[in-house]
């Protein structure tokens, strides 16, 4: 855990200073063991874990907007399990039910690495649809066709500096919509 | 339209935006919320015409050091508080500050012979302008500090706008502390302190509703 925990922490800091091969690694490496800590709330609320997948996504959508609040001389995991505990818990008092969650559930839990629920529609791409044209066609272009930011530049004759904001923009209305249901 | 974890977690490393620190955001929130203040204190209240006199008075320039002391110690948790895994433990301290410096006034009032008697200067000839004014110039600054925090993750949103209402009332109280005749400690320990705790409490109510991430 302790060795898992520094490498987070290294990770992050390299993400933090510009390097987002190694924002890709961290992230991917966090989500199996949000993914656990998920399924455990759920179900220990009675709730299918069959919504975990959405928790997860609102998660690194938070830790995304609000990596700014990370202090690089602290270790990454409290701040990253203190975003999940707080977003584990307003999911399942948003399904009507109230639990404790301890911050220790998250630093004990194993990375599930099972595969992620395939629910026919998250609450992202639900959202997705209700934002404005540009920021939706950039997001479309960047998530679903794996396209680079010059290429989707060149797709919708933008500049790359419109479709870095369009993007940024459209991350921030999903999480605004996402809390706002 | 579909997006899987693997497709959002592409998607967040391309974006390759951060926001500014939290206490850049809320300085420029309070500068920019301060001339709404400083209008209503002119406009209704302004300073107290013997203020060159006042100066030399020991317990006039105390009002200030503890409602300074005040906006700095809340300003200081606030922003500590701005990210998600802090708690208050090791930093509730800074705020026994401004009550620290206002025991010892009162303990420094006590030892020098007074003119008027103990419950005149508690009750003082201002109260109810204190009362009104502290709150009525916080809520521009506190509307601002919350905005200010918005951009910071508290996971403990209404202690988190608690303390942003400490800072504002700190603040006002500073303006109002320049136009109030009444120095004695005691005047600010009672009256200060019920105006900073109502504009604390409007400040965890709004705090909870916005505060949240």
């Amino acid at each position: 855990m302790r060795e898992r925990e520094d490498e987070w922490t290294g990770l992050m800091r390299s993400a933090m200073s510009g390097d987002s091969a190694a924002y890709h690694r961290l992230l991917k490496a966090v989500t199996p063991v949000l993914r656990a800590a998920a399924r455990r709330g759920l179900s220990r609320a009675g709730q299918p874990i069959d919504q975990a997948e959405d928790i997860v996504q609102d998660i690194l959508l938070a830790v995304h907007l609000k990596r700014h609040t990370w202090d690089p001389s602290a270790p990454f995991a409290p701040w990253l399990f203190a975003i999940a505990r707080n977003k584990l818990i307003d999911a399942l008092r948003r399904r009507g039910k109230r639990i404790f969650v301890n911050i220790d559930d998250f630093a004990e839990t194993l990375a599930d690495h099972s595969q992620p629920e395939t629910a026919s529609s998250s609450e992202i791409a639900v959202q997705l649809n209700s934002l404005p044209a540009r920021q939706r066609d950039v997001l479309q272009s960047i998530a679903v066709e794996s396209a680079s930011i010059k290429d989707t530049a060149a797709k919708f004759a933008i500049s790359e500096g419109a479709v870095r904001v369009a993007l940024h923009r459209g991350l921030a209305s999903l999480t605004a919509k996402l809390r706002e249901q | 339209m579909r997006m899987d974890t693997d497709q959002l977690i592409r998607t967040l490393a391309a974006d390759s935006h951060q926001d500014r620190p939290v206490g850049f955001v809320l300085a420029l929130a309070l500068l920019a919320a301060a001339p709404v203040s400083l209008l209503m204190f002119f406009a209704e209240l302004g300073v107290r015409p013997d203020v060159m006199t006042a100066m030399h008075n020991p317990f006039f320039n105390l009002k200030f050091a503890v409602t300074l002391a005040l906006a700095g110690a809340a300003m200081i948790v606030s922003l500590h508080l701005s990210r998600p895994e802090a708690s208050l433990r090791g930093w509730a301290w800074l705020l026994m500050i401004p009550a620290g410096l206002l025991v010892a006034g009162i303990s420094g009032e006590m030892m020098v012979p007074q003119r008027l008697p103990m419950m005149t200067r508690l009750v003082g000839h201002n109260s109810r302008v204190c009362l009104t004014a502290i709150p009525l110039m916080s809520l521009p600054l506190l509307a601002g500090s919350l905005i200010g925090l918005r951009h910071g993750a508290p996971t403990r949103p209404a202690l988190a706008g608690a303390m942003a209402g400490l800072l504002s009332a700190g603040l006002a109280a500073t303006l109002y502390a320049s136009h109030c005749t009444d120095d004695s400690p005691l005047f600010v320990a009672a009256w200060y302190t019920l105006a900073t705790l109502l504009v604390a409490a409007i400040g965890a109510f709004a705090g909870s509703k916005v505060l949240r991430f």
